[in-house]
Parts: structure tokens; sequence; C-alpha cells
């Protein structure tokens, strides 16, 4: 008896200085990896999570700001004739309202989602390049400050998102107003490329040792697609804008007709990165799908192999679509017709995933909570704004409804059924991820339906005003077109969708303090994310997880082996191979820096400055440069700031204390 | 203002074809392919149908109410593709709300449960899915296959006729200049932001712009077409039917893109006649001293700077062709009926009407006005 009591008394033991190692260990973790504290900690910090955090926030912001916009243009729009808005501001508005939706909300929230959970769902402990992701995020917010700080002092872009030349160019659009327009797409492009660079090497390079390419989280996969796409898509945006500025500020003549430029040249070069640019909002759209469904009605996605090609083949055929937005330009009919065939051929994939997750629900068995919800009005929605996509691929058919609202219709259809149906689903899923709460139900059901039915109210009629012949990007219309009971019933749809976000943002406040605690993994989802405390901690994993199969957390056996033998005083991350995720070798990440920051406030410097003379071209690259070279310092590897004695003794005398506090 | 410019027309005209409803819809799908004529003939009725329940489709500008066979083809690829594709969307949308409904959760907290795929299940549901694939694929073709048909009875149109009657069209920002070409230069006729087609003739219009891009679109004759400073575009309509449509610029061109509209008037080839015949002559001579006067008023102030008047002094060429002003349906593109109050408006304040436009305030006095409002009146 008394032997068993003192063994148990020894196990006892065991397991209380195990508890108290692990709780030393996660302190020193915690200062290894955390932010530094207060206002400079938070200039400095390079944590995917503190910036991914602030990521999705600044880009959501950004959201509420152009749907402040669209509502302006929606009362406008009401009554025929209405004198709400005048042209002038009516045109920068529509022009802010598209150029914030899609560069400073749709692929920034996209990106913003990939860097905070990326890492996790991979299992390692940061992002890759974690400061040059800092900087992706300074840059894109000074971006997105300065046109916004441009529009208020009515120097807002009003040449439309899409800034066709020549009435973006310097004779059309005097002014500095496509100017600001056209940097601010050198902010975003910027901002894009390197997240996208990071999140590419992150998979490849940082994944948990067993996760092999073919157990990649299918949001995993479509992250990956995305970064790619931005790769190849964004360099002709970034080649077009500067084509755009020197033509407008050095009087080269690249899109101008009288000199040999070609005005036409501009269409190519926008919608080859404008097309792809939707697929850069849809695809990662499809993956928190991916995400959300199996978790919702509780079994492995069916088709992963079948889903994982349809993302690479849609990633592929994205770029082979771009002159559909061109028919009305006269091109040769055999070349529009390959483009009618391309834009056709799109759907297959889309089809494959769509047949794929309702086979998923109908092998599963569906619980309906919030994000369930908003990824059935994702099937709804995004498969209506198919429909007159395939409508739209025909020549003919096209060049009726093109720049007319069915226009309008669609892509809003697509976009937000696409993509903002699914994000807030996203947002459902992963809030208790981020904050350790969990969103309201109620307010989620209610935040769906106001959503759902103010979304259709306010675009279907938009199809037949369309076929009824109002043009897109009229600050007004005729009374007699019989067009204004239409808009009306639009304004109000617009109005109940935006009561929907607004319910978004009350349940955000009021969950965030009082919601009910979600603990590590509250949906039983399979995923790594949820394989860690919520809110993660700044190291991610106490223990760096292995992967034994797909939909890892439900076909882990209990003594799944993790990584041991990282040091945890030093930023550690464990590099794998890009195939099969077998350990290569360790490597040390960088620390907290203000250079990032330094460096974005140089390079914006630059960037506006040169909107106002060329010669900041010169002057501001000194700035740039210094501020690189900071970046770039070389430092001494493995030296931490404190020297490594008396991190062992501040570790010793917690130790000591701990164990006092035990015993 | 807008609404008084169409009543206005429709007053005056007794044109009744662009405001009572026409009926004539999409007879059939007579022009495609084989296979699509299977499509039993109840077929047919659905698009008046479902024009019924939306109000309507006639109008002055839309593409539903097609009056030549340009948008007579395109809206038949319409009405097809519609009802095919909503079709799909209703079995794809059933057979979602059938998945979600039919093994729902009893409770929210089923979260416990981790259903395994099963080999037999799994191998059901590809079985399933491929044939869902296959049908999509083959959906596609035969709309793919439809689209480039009809691409191709769009295009038969310029081909039928090798000696249409041409229009250039000159886009400017925000107004339209109308040019009937001719061999002889006599018998060229020059007008602006209207023009009138013969019922029944292949017409041609060649499209240049001469600032930023335009897009001429009539819905109810043809799709649109881009004006593209540096190319000429050209594009082919028919009208069947005699009436009074409306065309808009369809591309973004800045301020005043939303009143950039033209009128198109189709009328019997004898109207047409007369209308050219008229067109053809110099502006009427002032007639009295008061027409004197107003012709004075024009050629002394901002006007003779921008506007022509074929017989005077006034040759400018950055405004509308001013000759036969009093002969047209409305002025400012669109914008206003041609009422002498509206006249007098727009010389007096154009920007408070169009703001943004090229035409500057004249601030004329009372007498000169009226003077110079008879005299654009007198140019029929």
């Amino acid at each position: 008896m008394s032997q068993s009591m003192s063994q148990t008394d020894q196990s006892a033991h065991a397991g209380k200085l195990t508890a108290a190692n692990e709780a030393i260990e996660r302190r020193v973790l915690e200062q290894t990896w955390g932010d530094k504290p207060g206002l400079w900690g938070a200039l400095t910090s390079i944590n995917h999570k503190t910036i991914g955090k602030r990521f999705i926030v600044t880009a959501f912001a950004f959201f509420i700001l152009g749907g402040i916009l669209s509502l302006l243009m929606r009362i406008q729009l009401a009554r025929p004739e209405n004198h709400f808005l005048g042209p002038d501001l009516y045109n920068q508005i529509f022009t802010m309202h598209g150029t914030t939706m899609m560069f400073l909300f749709a692929v920034p929230i996209m990106e913003a989602m990939a860097v905070y959970l990326v890492p996790l769902m991979v299992g390692t402990r940061s992002i890759a390049f974690p400061r040059l992701n800092a900087f992706g995020y300074w840059i894109y917010v000074f971006g997105g400050i300065m046109i916004y700080v441009a529009f208020v002092l009515n120097v807002g872009p009003d040449a439309g998102w899409f800034a066709y030349v020549p009435l973006a160019g310097p004779q059309y659009s005097p002014g500095k107003r496509v100017d600001f327009w056209a940097q601010l797409i050198t902010f975003t492009e910027v901002s894009a490329l390197v997240v996208a660079t990071e999140l590419i090497t992150t998979i490849f390079k940082l994944r948990a040792p067993g996760m092999s390419l073919n157990r990649i989280p299918l949001y995993v996969w479509s992250v990956l697609v995305m970064a790619f796409m931005v790769f190849f898509a964004m360099p002709t945006i970034a080649l077009a804008s500067t084509s755009l500025i020197l033509d407008r500020l050095v009087s080269t003549h690249f899109f101008n007709p009288a000199e040999g430029g070609d005005p036409i040249l501009w269409q190519h070069l926008f919608w080859f990165f404008g097309h792809p640019e939707v697929y850069i909002i849809f695809i990662p759209a499809t993956g928190f799908v991916s995400s959300i469904i199996p978790t919702f009605v509780r079994r492995p996605v069916f088709g992963y192999t079948a889903l994982v090609l349809s993302l690479i083949s849609t990633g592929f055929i994205g770029f082979g679509l771009w002159v559909h937005h061109m028919f009305a330009a006269g091109l040769p009919r055999m070349g529009e017709s390959f483009f009618t065939a391309a834009t056709m051929m799109v759907v297959i994939p889309s089809g494959i995933q769509i047949f794929c997750w309702i086979a998923t629900i109908w092998a599963g068995r569906p619980i309906f909570k919030t994000p369930f919800l908003f990824a059935l009005g994702f099937f709804f929605v995004f498969i209506l704004g198919g429909m007159t996509g395939v409508m739209q691929a025909s020549v003919p058919l096209d060049l009726q409804v093109h720049d007319t609202y069915f226009v309008v219709a669609h892509f809003h259809y697509v976009l937000i059924g696409g993509a903002v149906f699914p994000i807030f689903g996203a947002f459902y899923y992963w809030f208790p991820k981020f904050t350790g709460r969990m969103l309201s139900e109620a307010m989620g059901k209610l935040n769906f339906w106001l959503m759902f039915v103010g979304f259709n109210l306010a675009f279907f009629p938009m199809h037949y005003l369309g076929l009824k012949g109002m043009p897109r990007r009229v600050y007004t219309y005729p009374a007699l077109a019989g067009w204004a009971s239409l808009n009306l019933l639009a304004t109000a749809g617009g109005v109940l969708l935006a009561l929907g976000v607004l319910t978004f943002i009350v349940n955000v406040f009021v969950s965030r303090r009082r919601g009910a605690l979600a603990g590590d993994n509250p949906w039983n989802a399979a995923t790594l994310e949820w394989a860690t405390t919520s809110p993660p901690p700044s190291y991610n994993f106490f223990r760096l997880p292995t992967v034994a199969g797909r939909d890892t957390l439900w076909v882990q056996p209990e003594d799944q082996p993790v990584i041991v033998g990282l040091r945890t005083d030093v930023r550690q991350v464990l590099v794998t191979k890009m195939l099969d995720a077998e350990p290569d070798h360790i490597e040390e990440f960088p620390k907290p820096t203000i250079w990032p920051l330094l460096t974005a406030l140089a390079a914006t410097g630059l960037f506006i400055a040169s909107i106002f003379t060329p010669w900041a071209v010169v002057w501001g690259s000194i700035p740039v440069g210094i501020a690189l070279i900071g970046w770039f310092w070389p430092k001494e590897k493995q030296k931490d700031e404190r020297p490594p004695e008396e991190v062992k003794e501040n570790v010793a005398k917690q130790d000591d204390a701990y164990l006092e506090e035990v015993a | 203002m807008f609404t008084d410019s169409w009543n206005l027309m429709n007053t005056s005209l007794k044109k009744s074809q662009w405001t009572t409803a026409h009926g004539r819809l999409p007879s059939a799908f007579r022009l495609l392919p084989s296979a699509l004529c299977l499509v039993p003939s109840a077929f047919r009725l659905l698009p008046s149908a479902f024009c019924l329940l939306l109000s309507g489709c006639a109008g002055v500008q839309s593409s539903l109410d097609p009056a030549g066979p340009q948008a007579d083809h395109i809206a038949r690829i319409w009405w097809l593709m519609l009802f095919i594709l909503s079709a799909i969307f209703v079995i794809v949308m059933a057979l979602l709300a059938l998945a979600t409904w039919r093994r729902r959760a009893s409770a929210d907290n089923e979260t416990e449960l981790i259903l395994k795929p099963e080999a037999g299940g799994e191998s059901r549901m590809s079985t399933l899915v491929t044939t869902g694939v296959v049908i999509t694929v083959f959906v596609l073709f035969i709309l793919l296959i439809s689209s480039f048909l009809t691409g191709r009875s769009l295009h038969s149109l310029a081909a039928s006729n090798p000696q249409p009657l041409t229009i250039d069209i000159t886009g400017q920002q925000w107004w339209w200049q109308v040019k009937y070409e001719n061999d002889m230069p006599s018998q060229m006729v020059t007008t602006a932001n209207e023009i009138h087609i013969p019922v029944g003739r292949i017409v041609q219009f060649k499209l240049k712009s001469n600032d930023v891009i335009h897009s001429f679109w009539v819905p109810n004759l043809h799709g649109k077409t881009d004006l593209i400073p540096g190319h000429v575009a050209a594009t082919w309509i028919r009208a069947d039917r005699p009436g009074i449509y409306r065309g808009q610029c369809a591309e973004f061109c800045g301020h005043q893109h939303a009143h950039m509209a033209f009128t198109v008037v189709v009328e019997t080839e004898e109207q047409f006649k007369h209308w050219y015949d008229a067109q053809l002559l110099a502006a009427a001579q002032p007639a009295n001293t008061q027409l004197a006067r107003g012709q004075q008023v024009f050629m002394t102030s901002t006007c003779i700077m921008c506007h022509r008047i074929q017989g005077t002094d006034a040759g400018g060429a950055v405004g509308p062709d001013l000759t036969h002003v009093a002969s047209r349906l409305t002025i400012a593109a669109g914008t206003l009926a041609n009422t002498r109050d509206n006249l007098a408006n727009w010389i007096l304040d154009s920007q408070a009407i169009k703001p943004g436009n090229r035409m500057p305030p004249n601030p004329l006095n009372t007498e000169d006005l009226s003077a110079l409002l008879d005299y654009l009146q007198s140019l029929k």
C-alpha cells in the first residue's frame, strides 16, 4: 500500500516537474518569439499573427469605406435625375469604390488571412521572411492612406478602377488624380508580391514533417495557387501602371495614338492582370469553402485530388481569358472565338469543385452553424454569377450586355458570392482561433440572412436593368427609361446588405469581450491550426507537430510524435523538403526590427514625391537605400541581444521560483 | 428633364412604337442549329411569358426588344442561354438542398462525430461527379457552337450587301458627330446626335473617336462597338421596324458619360429621302430683322467659335453642326427635348444642366437671347 502510495507520489512529482518544465519552456519561447512591449513593440513586430491581424482589420476597414462609397452611389441612383452627387464626385466615388474593393480589400484580405493561417496550418513557428511580411503590411497601409487622403483633398482618381487611356492619359485627365491611382497600384503590387513570396516559401519549405504535398490542406493549396498567380499577374500591372505614369509625368507616349502609341495596349496589359485578379480573389475563397464544408458535415472532403487539380488548372486557364473584357473593342473574330472557348473552359474546373463539395455535403451530416450557412450562400450566389459569366463568354451576347448593369450584377455575384460570402464564413470559422472567443450564433444567422437577402435584392434587378439598356458608370439616368423602380429596389437591397455587415461588426465587438470561450478546437476540425491554443501563442506550437495523414487531427494517433531539438531561446524553425516535407535543416529567423517600417516609410516618400517631380526617384532612393542597408546589415549568428548566460540565469530563477511554488 | 424630352417627342411625332409595349419578341430559334430546333414549340412562348412577368421587355433602349436582325440574333441566344442555364441552376440548387437536408444533424452539438468515407459510397459518388462534369462539358459545347453560329449570322449582314448606306460616326466628349458618306462631297450630310436611317436598308457605321474611347450602342438594333482613337471600327445594322430608338455611349468617357446619348430615327425610304434632301440644303437665310439680329448675335458671340452653320461664316468644328438644329428632336446629345425653353437654358448656362461639358455659359441679355432663339429655331 505505502509503496504504491509513494509511487503515486513520485509520478505526481514527476508530473509536476514536467508541468513546471513545460511552463518554463513556454515562458522562454514567449520571450524569444513574442513582440516587444509597448508602442515600440507594435512598430517593430514581425510576428505573422500580429501582422496578420492588423492586415485583416485594415483590409476590413477598407471594405467598410468601399461599402460606404457604394451606398453613396446607390443613394444617387435611387431616383432618376438625382442631384445628390454631381458627376465629378460620382466619378471619383465609383473609381474609389472599385479601386478600394479590388486593391485595398479583396486581394489584401485574402493575403491577410493567409499570413495569419498558413504558418499555423502547415505547423511551423513563423511565416518565411517575417521582416518582409511586416514591410508588405506597412507599404499596403501607407498606399491605402495615401489614396484616401488624396480623395478627401478632392484629388481622388476619377477615370475608373481600370483607368482606360486616353481618358486616364495626360491630355484628358490633367492634374494629379490619376497619378495617385497609378502610384496606389505600385504600393499594392509591391505588397502583394512580397506576401506571395513569403507564402510560397512557407508552403514549400516550412511544412511540418509528414505533410507531403498530398496532405496539404486544401486552403493551403488554394493559397499556393493564388500566390503563384500574383507572381505572374502583378508584373503586368506594374508594367502598365508604370507606363501610364511615365506617359503622364515625363511624356512618354506608350498609349498616345497621336504619337504611335496604342490605347488597346493598355487594355491588354490591364486585363492580362485584371482577369487573373478575379481568380486571385476567388481561389483562396474556395479554400475557405473547402475548410468549412468538411468541418460542418463531419467528414473529409470528397475528391481531394480533383479539387487540387481544379485549383491548379483554374490558375492556368485564368491567364487565358483576358480578351473577354474587350469583345466590344473589335478584335479579329478568330481571336475572340478562342477566348470564348477559354472562358467556357474555365467553368469546367469550377464545376468539378462544386460537384465535389455537393458530394461531400451529400455524404456528410450537415450542422447549420453560421460558417456553413455562408458556404451555402456562396453556392447560390456564386453559381448564379457563374451562369451569367458563361453568357458573357459568348461574343454576340457580350456585345449587348458589356458595360451595362448586367455586368455590374454579374461580377458582384461572382465577387460577393465567390469571395465575400466565403470570407464572412471564414471570419465566423476562425474568429475563435484569432481571439479565443466564439462569435454569437444568433447574430451570425441574422448577419447571414440580412446579407443574403439584401445582396440579392440589390443586385438581381441589375441584370434586368442592363438588358433594358442601362449602361454602367453613369452618374444619373433619364426618368423615362423605366429604370427608376428597379434602381430604388437595388438601393433598398444595398441598405439591407449594409445592415448585415453592421450586424457583423456589432457581433465582433460584443463577442470579443463576452463571447463563449472557444478552447483549442471548438468545431472539432481537422487542420493543424486547431491543435494549438486559441489564440495561439507567439511561437504557434509548444511542440512542433508532425503529420500522419490528410485530415490531420482526425486521423492522428494519440502517440503521434512531436519535434524536439529546436532551441527555445533562439528563433529556430525547422525547414523541410519541398515534396515530402522530410526534415532538412534548422534555420534561424530574424528578430523584431524597426527597419521594415522605416523602409516602407522611405519607399512611400519616394512613390508619393515622384508624382510631383521625377527627381524624387533620384533623391528619394537615398533614404530607401539607407533603410535597406540598415535592414540587411549583417548580424552575428545566434547572438542574442541578451547574453545567453543571462537568459539561462533568468530561466533558472524562474525555475526555482516555480518549483518552490509547486512544493 | 429627360422625361420632358421624350414625352414631347412622343406627342409631337405621334409615333407609338417606342412607348407601347411591343409584342414582337423572338419568334423562334429559327436560325439556330438543327439540334436546337428539337426544342418543343411551347418553348417559344417562354420569352414572352418571361417578359410579361418582368413588365415587358419593350422599350426604346432595350436589348430584349429587337428591331432588326442583329439585335434579334443576340436576343435569341440570350433566351436560349437563359433557359438552359436556369435549368442547370435549378437542378444544382435542388441537388444542394437535398444534400444539405437529407442527413442534417438533429442537434448543434454533433461535432464529436467524424464520418469515415466508405469505399463503395465514394466510388458511387465519383461516378456521379464524373457524370455531372460530362454533362457540364456537353452543355458548354452546345452553348459554344450556338455562340459561334450567332457570331457568324451577325457578320453575314456585312457580306450580304457590298454597297450599304455608310455613316461615319465620330465620338466626342460628350456628343456624336454624324456624317453620311457619299462619293459626291455635295451630297454629304453632317449632323449631330441624331441618325436617320431607312427601314430595311443595310447600314454600315464607320466609328472613330476624336478624343477618348466611346462605345456606340443602340440596344434595339445591335450590340456595342467601341470607338477607339487611332482606329476605325465598323458595325452593320438593319432596322426592320420604323420607330425611334435611343442609343447611348457605353464606355466610360469622363464627366458627362451619362449624358452622351443619341437618337436613331428609323423611317420609310420616302421619309428618309425627304429628310436627307432637307439636310443637304444650306441654312435658311434670315427672313426678317428679328432673325437677322439673331444671326448677328450668333456671329458676334462665342457661338461661332465652335459651331458650324452651313451657308454662313460660322465654320467651327468643335461643337455640333447647327445648320438644321431646329429639325432635331433633342439637344445636348439626347439630354433635353428640343424646345425653346430648354434651348434658352442651355445657351445661358449649359454647365448647370450638363456640368463639365465644353460649352461656356453665355450671359446674353433678354433681347439678344430671344433673337438668337428665334434664329436657331428657324434653322429647320
